[in-house]
């Protein structure tokens, strides 16, 4: 079965050395995905690459026909990140995602620009809200992990016309944020003498319960999930509910695997159930799928 | 030579909590300027069983505290789903037709319907909203003419500074009690452990997924099976709220996230009045009347002390020592504001 969803590459949550960042969008241009979100979105003082870096490899994924997206901080503490914010608005090349009213509000105030997809922090939970974003400018919604099928395909049944949704599939979930560095902590440093200590650290460091059960995994200033989050197998469900676009969140290694599993379940080259069989052992953590049926996040429901 | 001339100081409103009729009745006694309140339902962040007011419980709060001169506001601070949208705009309505001097909610979508359905009703917009930054805030007032933001207690004293001079909405802080580590609003560490979150259910670690289970002399903790920690014979366990627990990272038990700490800003509070901020938050409301009716007399004196002398104030070293006592042992800490671990 052919499934006519867009395959997306959700935006790079670790803090890799800049030459492996470069490295991973050079293959990136080739993979078979559709759209890819770039920028930084946990950590205002990561900096291996700077907005200029960014807007390259956009320009770069953009000549070899990828749609691409500058996704914005969702944690907006000091002025120097409005400005990083009013930075990217003032682009208008590339679409900008926004993870924080403060951006939307930025995007909207523009004379001329694109239209913005409206981030899963800003915390869509019903037609209602997405209607309201839609006026300010907003053409697809990434929905909050959180957000059971049931209740996104009553979302997406009385959605506004013209918005395209948006469902992470894959990946470990960024469950909190905070503008604590959990990472500087376990290493006892302050967070402004962090020594980058999450630098190179490719799928966070994993917190366990004291009984060995692994339960989250600390990036930086975000809480993940150590359970990888995976839709893969439940694919067609996602095409039933609405959903025009599946996100595959970049992991330590095998991101590429996992999205031409993913493109060839799109294209009705496999069933979902044998692909997602295919990149089942190589994940960093356990797999998870209890948002998408309504039950905890961490629980795992065989499709 | 003219005289150096004091600026007016900004006495900010003492705002307290009050999960049923007593505790609204004991925060009005003991001198709280606004109490807030929620429904018996999920359509506030604090839908605990047992807990909360009903439409009569509420008209008889609200007529006991206008009496008084002093206000109630009615937090409907969760995320309407689309199918039950219809039941968070009515309970906008019925904070209106209560009498409500406002409400505080956190989303755009029924803030939108409050404020064309309710034109008269003040907005606050609550701490789940996740607004930072005054572009946050500023759209809000935009948008539903927002009167009132509460911020996230994530943020240091210069930027709650760098907020209040940047935006015409009142600015409103958290000054004691449970301390959230991380933004609210954008938190789903509980939905992932229990299936249910502040957002949605108005819940965070609810109680029906913890299970206290003796063991070697002790304690452990666990919420839906996870154990969020264990208690050697002598240490008194907490309740397992997940931020708050001990976990292994690298092969290290700490207290990963957050400890088990509580917020007090009272030595902070000439710096919150220097800076305009215009209200004071208390957290709390599944706490006891006891404990609110304590709480508030000790930031009544405090507010009215320092009120009368911003410059010499010192807290009262009985001030501390009663609020550490109610803290139940829990260290106390200045939270985001003076950031140690920054």
């Amino acid at each position: 079965m052919t499934m006519t969803m867009k395959l997306a590459l959700g935006p790079l949550a670790y803090y890799w050395p800049r030459n492996a960042v470069l490295d991973f969008y050079a293959d990136v241009a080739a993979a078979p995905v559709d759209i890819v979100y770039l920028g930084e979105t946990v950590c205002s003082r990561r900096h291996e690459l700077r907005l200029d870096d960014w807007l390259e490899i956009a320009a770069m994924l953009a000549d070899r026909g990828k749609e691409t997206v500058l996704s914005t901080l969702p944690l907006i503490e000091a002025e120097a990140d409005l400005r990083l914010v009013r930075r990217l608005a003032a682009q208008q090349r590339f679409r900008v995602e926004a993870n924080d009213i403060g951006a939307v509000r930025v995007l909207g105030a523009r004379a001329l620009g694109p239209p913005f997809v409206a981030g899963a922090s800003l915390s869509v939970y019903s037609a209602q809200m997405l209607a309201l974003l839609a006026r300010e400018g907003a053409t697809r919604w990434v929905s909050p992990p959180e957000l059971p099928s049931t209740a996104l395909a009553a979302l997406v049944a009385r959605a506004p016309d013209g918005i395209e949704t948006e469902v992470l599939a894959h990946g470990r979930l960024p469950l909190a944020y905070s503008a604590r560095c959990f990472t500087a902590r376990h290493h006892g440093l302050q967070k402004d003498a962090c020594e980058y200590r999450c630098l190179g650290v490719a799928d966070g460091l994993e917190l366990k319960t004291r009984e060995g059960e692994p339960f989250l995994a600390i990036n930086g200033t975000q809480t993940q999930s150590a359970g990888v989050y995976t839709l893969l197998a439940e694919l067609p469900g996602l095409a039933a509910a609405g959903v025009a676009v599946v996100r595959v969140s970049p992991q330590g290694e095998g991101t590429f695997d996992v999205l031409a599993a993913f493109r060839d379940a799109i294209d009705g080259r496999r069933a979902p159930g044998d692909a997602w069989a295919s990149i089942a052992t190589r994940l960093p953590g356990a797999p998870c799928n209890g948002f998408w049926h309504g039950r905890p996040g961490a629980d795992y429901v065989v499709a | 030579m003219r005289p150096a001339v004091t600026p007016p100081v900004r006495v900010p409103e003492l705002v307290c909590p009050a999960g049923a009729l007593p505790a609204l009745k004991a925060a009005v006694d003991h001198g709280a300027d606004c109490v807030y309140v929620g429904f018996r339902d999920e359509t506030n962040a604090r839908a605990f069983a047992g807990l909360n007011f009903d439409d009569a419980s509420l008209a008889e709060g609200i007529a006991y505290a206008h009496r008084r001169g002093r206000k109630v506001l009615v937090a409907l601070n969760t995320f309407p789903s689309t199918d039950g949208f219809d039941r968070w705009t009515r309970a906008v309505d019925r904070a209106a037709e209560a009498g409500a001097d406002a409400a505080i909610c956190a989303d755009a979508a029924l803030l939108d319907y409050a404020s064309r359905a309710h034109p008269q009703l003040r907005l606050h917009l609550s701490v789940q909203a996740s607004a930072t930054s005054h572009e946050a805030i500023e759209w809000y007032r935009e948008r539903f003419g927002v009167r009132r933001a509460v911020l996230p207690r994530v943020l240091s004293l210069a930027q709650v500074e760098h907020t209040i001079a940047r935006t015409g909405v009142e600015i409103e802080v958290f000054g004691y009690g449970s301390l959230c580590v991380m933004v609210e609003g954008r938190c789903a560490l509980s939905a992932y452990a229990t299936g249910e979150s502040p957002n949605c259910q108005g819940v965070c670690s609810p109680a029906k997924a913890v299970r206290w289970e003796p063991h070697a002399g002790g304690m452990r903790t666990r919420l839906n099976g996870f154990l969020i920690d264990a208690f050697e014979g002598d240490e008194r366990p907490g309740y397992p709220t997940l931020c708050k627990g001990r976990f292994d990272v690298g092969g290290e038990v700490y207290y990963a996230l957050e400890e088990p700490t509580s917020l007090n800003t009272l030595d902070l509070l000439p710096e919150l009045m220097r800076i305009g901020v215009a209200a004071i938050k208390i957290e709390g409301r599944q706490r006891s009347p006891a404990y609110v009716a304590q709480v508030t007399r000790v930031w009544r004196a405090a507010i009215d002390a320092c009120a009368a002398a911003p410059r010499s104030f010192a807290a009262d070293r009985r001030w501390h020592a009663e609020l550490d006592a109610l803290a139940e042992g829990q260290a106390q800490t200045l939270g985001a504001y003076s950031r140690p671990w920054r």
